[in-house]
């Protein structure tokens, strides 16, 4: 499976390191060359650090200090510091919480469809079949489309209510035509969102699938243990962290999901997420003060998820001996 | 006699089940990619049997629809996603390895705090961030600029790559390293000329993915370009038309924009999947 059973880091992790190899300890004086080591490896790590810092975390800072200011691009002369204004505005005005519930409802929903969606394809994929690596090639392609694209095809070629293509196929059942941007606008979105992400959640489970052991299987079935047997008792179990690594990383992007909103229903009928509100603000409102205080609370929010899922992430990663 | 009956059944009936699997499966295959087929085949079409109700199959296609979107200036918009993407890549990559390398086979205080730092800063939302780098890069008259954009996608992308340059690293036999230390190579040799060589398909995985996040990115680019720096993702909306039929042309220029990242993701498909799970998988 993963990196423990790997050879070569059997053969590293089973080693005694030799101290130039490892962290050195803070008590213990270094030796010249291991010093000189450690100050390499500095000197690697800084021009990325250095990058990193200056693209997104300086940003950060400045949003946290906007959002103490009222700063109306409409208004320049009112610029000053208002305190805690902007957040009792964001707050009181009711659309934080309707947006928060937006994001919640839109990726909760997507992240389940695609993970079920997913997971049924991955299962389906994990035989042997004529031209399954064409299934499976045709299968990546929605994760791979420009959202972008995606979403303006979806728009105007499937599920436009006059010539769309959903609509046609219903009417061959006999449903009568549904203007979807319009009346269904947060299924629309999910739709879209979960056709996207499909790909991605199938890829990492079918990664689970195929790691399992042929033998354990085997082993199984010789048994007596029939198919749905073998899945409940052995497949899921083994399956369980990719399916939460996939969900981790899938919740993740879906969070700053914008296109499909942007493009499709303009934030309309429930689909105001946080990031197309805080752009709403910016860059239609030209309200400065008041987006950044949406910055800073959409940041709060990722950051309770974040530090949820990086818990997470870090167990997943210790027990598969990708961080030692 | 009963017995081989009752085997032979049971053989069938396993058969059968196997076809009924593979058809369900190619169905809903079908059926996912069908948009995507879709979007090709209008492509072709002329505008009036483009969006119709039914839809019509049988009609003159041609490469008409192309034409217009090139004619319009697209191919500018395709040069500026390329030059964004490929040279934020590169940086990202020339950035990326070194970091990784230290993290992985250089001593490094805190290995694992650095890593979650880095990858941390994928979880904030971009959303935030925008504001002031918007006001900054219109202070500095950046705005509608390729090379802020560019920028801009180092820091989006170089988390990811350290991740996934990383877990290719920690591959790489310790003995192959102390091998060439006893040789007394410096640290640039031991690093370019004995270990690149052997990650290069893993670099060249994470240098993929990083071109398909940026050549598909469209929140930046949507607020951060207008003409002269405009990207394909922002571009394609405007496509859309108020008067007339645009479904077509529509289809041609998001073909046109998809076919490279889907081309290039088809190729590599085994080891993107790595690369979407930061090195969690083989």
């Amino acid at each position: 499976m993963v990196t423990v059973d790997s050879p070569t880091r059997a053969v590293v992790t089973s080693r005694p390191s030799r101290p130039s190899r490892r962290t050195p300890p803070d008590d213990i004086p270094l030796s010249g060359r291991e010093r000189k080591a450690v100050r390499t490896a500095r000197l690697l790590l800084w021009p990325a650090l250095a990058v990193l810092l200056l693209v997104t975390q300086v940003p950060f800072v400045v949003t946290l200090v906007l959002s103490f200011q009222e700063w109306n691009l409409l208004k320049p002369g009112e610029r000053g510091f208002v305190g805690f204004d902007n957040y009792v505005a964001v707050l009181a005005q009711g659309e934080f919480v309707s947006s928060l519930f937006s994001t919640v409802l839109i990726v909760g929903a997507s992240a389940a469809l695609s993970l079920l969606l997913g997971l049924g394809l991955a299962l389906l994929l994990d035989r042997k079949f004529r031209l399954q690596g064409l299934a499976r090639t045709l299968l990546i392609t929605p994760f791979l489309m420009m959202p972008a694209a995606s979403a303006l095809i979806w728009k105007w070629s499937m599920l436009d209510a006059n010539n769309g293509m959903v609509n046609w196929f219903l009417s061959l059942l006999g449903a009568g035509p549904v203007s979807w941007n319009t009346d269904l606008p947060v299924l629309t979105v999910i739709i879209i969102v979960t056709w996207q992400y499909t790909p991605f959640m199938m890829l990492i489970l079918l990664a689970g699938l195929q790691s399992q052991s042929p033998e354990v299987l085997e082993a199984a079935s010789v048994d007596g243990a029939g198919p749905v047997r073998t899945f409940i008792s052995m497949t899921l179990p083994h399956l369980r962290q990719y399916v939460e690594l996939a969900v981790l990383l899938g919740v993740i992007l879906m969070l700053q999901v914008f296109d499909p909103i942007a493009i499709v229903t303009r934030g309309t009928g429930g689909t105001k997420t946080l990031p197309y509100l805080l752009y709403e603000r910016a860059f239609i409102g030209l309200d400065i003060g008041e987006a950044a205080a949406y910055g800073v609370l959409s940041v709060i929010v990722t950051i309770v998820v974040a530090t949820i899922a990086l818990r997470l992430l870090f167990k997943i990663f210790k027990a598969e001996g990708v961080v030692r | 006699m009963t017995a081989v009956t009752a085997l032979s059944r049971a053989r069938v009936r396993k058969s059968s089940i196997r076809v009924l699997l593979t058809t369900v499966t190619w169905f809903v295959t079908l059926v996912f990619f069908f948009p995507v087929a879709w979007m090709v085949i209008t492509a072709f079409k002329p505008e009036s049997a483009a969006a119709t109700n039914p839809p019509t199959i049988f009609t003159e296609y041609s490469l008409d629809n192309f034409a217009a979107v090139f004619g319009s200036g697209f191919g500018g918009y395709l040069i500026n996603s390329f030059t964004a993407s490929v040279v934020s890549t590169a940086i990202v990559v020339a950035l990326a390895f070194p970091a990784a390398y230290a993290l992985s086979i250089r001593p490094v205080k805190k290995p694992t705090d650095v890593l979650f730092f880095f990858i941390s800063t994928k979880f904030l939302p971009l959303a935030a961030a925008v504001i002031p780098i918007y006001l900054v890069l219109q202070q500095l008259g950046l705005l509608d600029n390729v090379s802020a954009l560019t920028i801009l996608y180092i820091g989006m992308n170089l988390p990811l790559a350290v991740w996934m340059i990383r877990s290719f690293l920690m591959e790489v036999p310790r003995e192959v390293i102390e091998a060439a230390q006893v040789d007394g190579a410096n640290v640039r040799t031991e690093m370019i000329r004995v270990v690149l060589p052997i990650v290069a398909p893993g670099v060249a995985a994470a240098a993929l993915i990083c071109f398909i996040f940026a050549w598909n990115e469209y929140f930046l680019a949507n607020i951060l370009t207008s003409t002269l720096a405009r990207t394909t993702p922002p571009a394609l909306s405007g496509f859309q038309s108020g008067r007339g039929q645009f479904l077509a042309v529509l289809s041609a220029a998001a073909t046109t924009a998809v076919l490279p990242v889907v081309i290039a993701g088809w190729v590599a498909q085994k080891r993107l999947v790595r690369g979407l799970a930061m090195g969690a998988i083989k």
